[in-house]
């Protein structure tokens, strides 16, 4: 018996599963004692795993709603609102970011000193502050330089700026704007096709068109007309100045602005060493060779260099994009109402249930980071080198 | 041998722990020291003086009880805690007595298993706002930003107060009272809600204090006081006698100043006599506490007058609904017999 034993365990191959079953019985063993430790507390304090809770009026209000909402809706909705909050910024974040670290990145490259070095001095600069001080900076920078709403900066009447936060108008559909609506559907698979068909066309007979000013000029061009055919059923909502505050208008409050562009300006900074990273990776033959049949610059970084500093720069351009949107909880330092101010802040102290509100905070995040990671890996996929 | 030995220690050890808890005088006796959790800064409640010595009427408390069992009201050693984390630490056993503007409510009692004592303030929730916005009362405030110190009952309280007045407003929900303070001194918001004790000492805290004002309305009850843990009848007894041996030495005009003459003479009040020790007390030694307790907690610490006055009068606060029964308040003591 115990020279079996002695057999296997003598075994290169046995001994590695025999290994890795103890390893695995240990860690299932850990857990099981943590969530027993967990639950063992809860019942020693009486308290219960609830999600009732959810169900019951919040109770308190919250500045800034995608949906409807008001204080005696349910917690459940109060966190849906933080959530939509949460992604409200995350959506316009990452947009921002990658527009102007792209636009950083390249200028990062230039040959331009000038240029160069205002990118090479923003990104040291931007990248080694922590998060928290730059929202805090833009945040105080509004609500201390800006006037009060009794002194707004005036904007041709109709837009004010304020330390309360940037006050525009408000588009408002009236009847006959399903047309507007129609049109639009339209042009854009216009574009589509259109796109398709001038690539097939270019394939067969070497001829361009110039696919993007059509485009541009179908898209803005239908939907105008239209309006026109409807006698433009669409009103302006004006912000005005009633008793405290504006009223009307589109409220763009400065805690919303203060933490989209600084989580947009710090990652920027990263994306910007992303794609110069990218870039370089490219070997300068590739240039060379673009250049020697006369391709000009342009052409040469948009069909050659960047097609192929695509494959480098996705994979960490993604983490950049979890990034944004787990730092976007550091919202609470400045008073926003995204999923951890609502769920796990207020429902959180209103009701007592800590655990609950927290491990339903953790899934949320976890959801989103796991679409994100796989609608980039999925993009990932398409531009990635495909082997012949 | 010693392994057994070790074993034997801890589960005596554990069954101790019992027993232990439910001995809260004795613990802080052979301490020596008792411990207290109070606000992390609150002027006029428990704020540091410029020596660093921790001063306020929440402070007052914890020395009042520490002279009555220990018999120097020095012997205090202070746990400070936010609202988020106090009761985490008095169930933790970090103090004895939680004394930090805590509002008496169904569930923290009930449901967190604490015992209220007593009230030794009675507050509610009010606004400040600047003086230049020519604002009289709180039903004028359709339209107005607020700051809010979350983490408390006070959104639900705002909320309730505007539906119920039909008046919209813009919440600005902010986790410090510090921060809080900056954005509404920055003109974020028209107006600052927290309880109206807070308030006040929020403005004194102020360059210029006199340019704000605190409107009239009060939207809530928030009956402060201090909480023991449950489980321990004799503590939560003396704690609580000894926040009711304040009040009575105000009603019967002991103070400071006249205690000692008082205690070492036959008054024609009975209830003077029982209260100093002249005459007995019945029960008295099932709390632990000797004779002079009282005159201890009066001594050095004053009646409940003059810790108001002390540490309260200087925000501008008046007695209100903290006078005794007699002058008009809320506080009627029950009778020392």
């Amino acid at each position: 018996m115990s020279f079996n034993l002695l057999k296997i365990w003598r075994n290169e191959k046995s001994r590695e599963i025999i290994v890795q079953i103890i390893v695995l019985i240990i860690f299932g063993w850990f857990i099981s004692w943590l969530v027993g430790n967990v639950s063992g507390n809860f019942e020693k304090l009486g308290k219960d795993l609830s999600f009732e809770f959810l169900f019951i009026p919040a109770g308190y209000d919250i500045n800034q709603y995608l949906i409807s909402y008001n204080n005696r809706d349910s917690h459940l909705r109060a966190a849906v609102v933080g959530l939509l909050n949460t992604g409200l910024v995350a959506f316009f974040g990452i947009i921002i970011a990658t527009i102007f670290g792209l636009f950083l990145g390249v200028l990062r490259l230039s040959k331009n000193w000038l240029a160069n070095r205002i990118a090479y001095w923003y990104v040291e600069f931007t990248r080694n502050v922590p998060i928290l001080l730059h929202i805090l900076l833009w945040h105080g920078i509004i609500i201390n330089t800006l006037p009060h709403p009794k002194q707004a900066i005036d904007i041709l009447d109709v837009s004010y700026l304020t330390n309360r936060g940037f006050y525009i108008p408000k588009p408002i559909a009236e009847a006959g704007i399903e047309l507007f609506y129609l049109f639009t559907i339209i042009a854009i698979i216009f574009a589509i096709l259109f796109n398709k068909f001038s690539k097939k066309r270019q394939e067969n007979t070497g001829k361009q068109l110039p696919v993007f000013w059509i485009n541009l000029m179908v898209i803005i061009l239908f939907p105008f007309i239209a309006l026109l055919l409807n006698n433009f059923p669409i009103s302006f909502s004006i912000p005005e100045l009633k008793g405290f505050n504006f009223r009307g208008g589109l409220h763009l409050s400065p805690e919303l602005i203060a933490l989209t562009f600084a989580l947009a300006i710090y990652t920027a900074a990263f994306i910007a060493e992303i794609v110069r990273a990218g870039i370089l990776a490219i070997h300068k033959g590739q240039r060379e060779a673009a250049e020697s049949i006369g391709l000009k610059p342009d052409k040469v970084m948009n069909l050659v260099i960047l097609p192929q500093a695509r494959r480098v720069i996705i994979p960490p351009l993604t983490s950049q994009y979890l990034n944004l949107t787990k730092n976007s909880s550091l919202a609470i330092a400045i008073g926003y109402m995204d999923l951890v101010a609502t769920l796990g802040g207020i429902s959180l102290n209103q009701t007592g249930r800590e655990m609950e509100t927290m491990v339903l905070v953790l899934l949320i995040y976890l959801c989103i980071s796991l679409s994100i990671s796989s609608l980039m890996n999925w993009y990932n996929y398409r531009v990635k080198l495909v082997d012949r | 041998m010693k392994i057994k030995a070790l074993l034997a220690a801890s589960v005596a050890g554990v069954m101790f722990a019992g027993s232990v808890l439910a001995g809260t005088l004795d613990d802080v006796r052979a301490r020596g020291k008792l411990n207290c959790i109070i606000n992390t800064g609150l002027a006029g409640f428990a704020a540091p003086d410029d020596k660093g010595n921790w001063q306020g009427f929440d402070v007052d408390f914890c020395k009042a009880v520490a002279a009555a069992v220990l018999g120097d009201a020095n012997k205090v050693s202070y746990t400070t805690a936010t609202g988020k984390t106090r009761f985490t630490k008095l169930a933790a056993g970090e103090g004895e007595i939680l004394s930090r503007n805590t509002t008496w409510t169904f569930s923290r009692d009930v449901d967190l298993a604490q015992t209220f004592i007593g009230v030794n303030y009675y507050d509610g929730q009010g606004f400040m706002v600047p003086k230049k916005l020519g604002v009289k009362s709180a039903k004028e405030l359709d339209g107005a930003s607020v700051c809010i110190q979350t983490g408390t009952t006070t959104e639900l309280n705002l909320a309730e107060f505007f539906a119920g007045n039909k008046m919209k407003y813009n919440p600005v929900p902010i986790e410090t009272n510090a921060e809080a303070q900056e954005l509404y001194k920055a003109g974020r918001c028209d107006v600052y809600t927290t309880d109206a004790s807070g308030l006040y000492a929020t403005k004194m805290s102020f360059d210029n204090p006199d340019a704000h004002i605190v409107l009239p309305e009060i939207v809530s009850k928030e009956p402060l006081g201090p909480v023991v843990r449950h489980g321990d009848d004799q503590w939560a007894d003396i704690v609580s006698w000894v926040l009711r041996a304040m009040m009575s030495a105000e009603e019967k005009g002991i103070t400071s100043k006249n205690v000692k003459k008082l205690a070492a003479q036959d008054n024609k009040d009975k209830e003077i006599n029982r209260l100093l020790g002249k005459d007995p007390l019945q029960g008295l030694s099932k709390l632990g506490l000797s004779a002079d307790w009282a005159v201890n907690v009066i001594s050095q610490v004053g009646n409940y007058a003059e810790s108001f006055e002390r540490n309260l009068y200087p925000l501008t606060i008046v007695r209100g609904m903290n006078a005794l029964y007699r002058d008009g308040g809320l506080h009627y003591i029950p009778p020392i017999k």
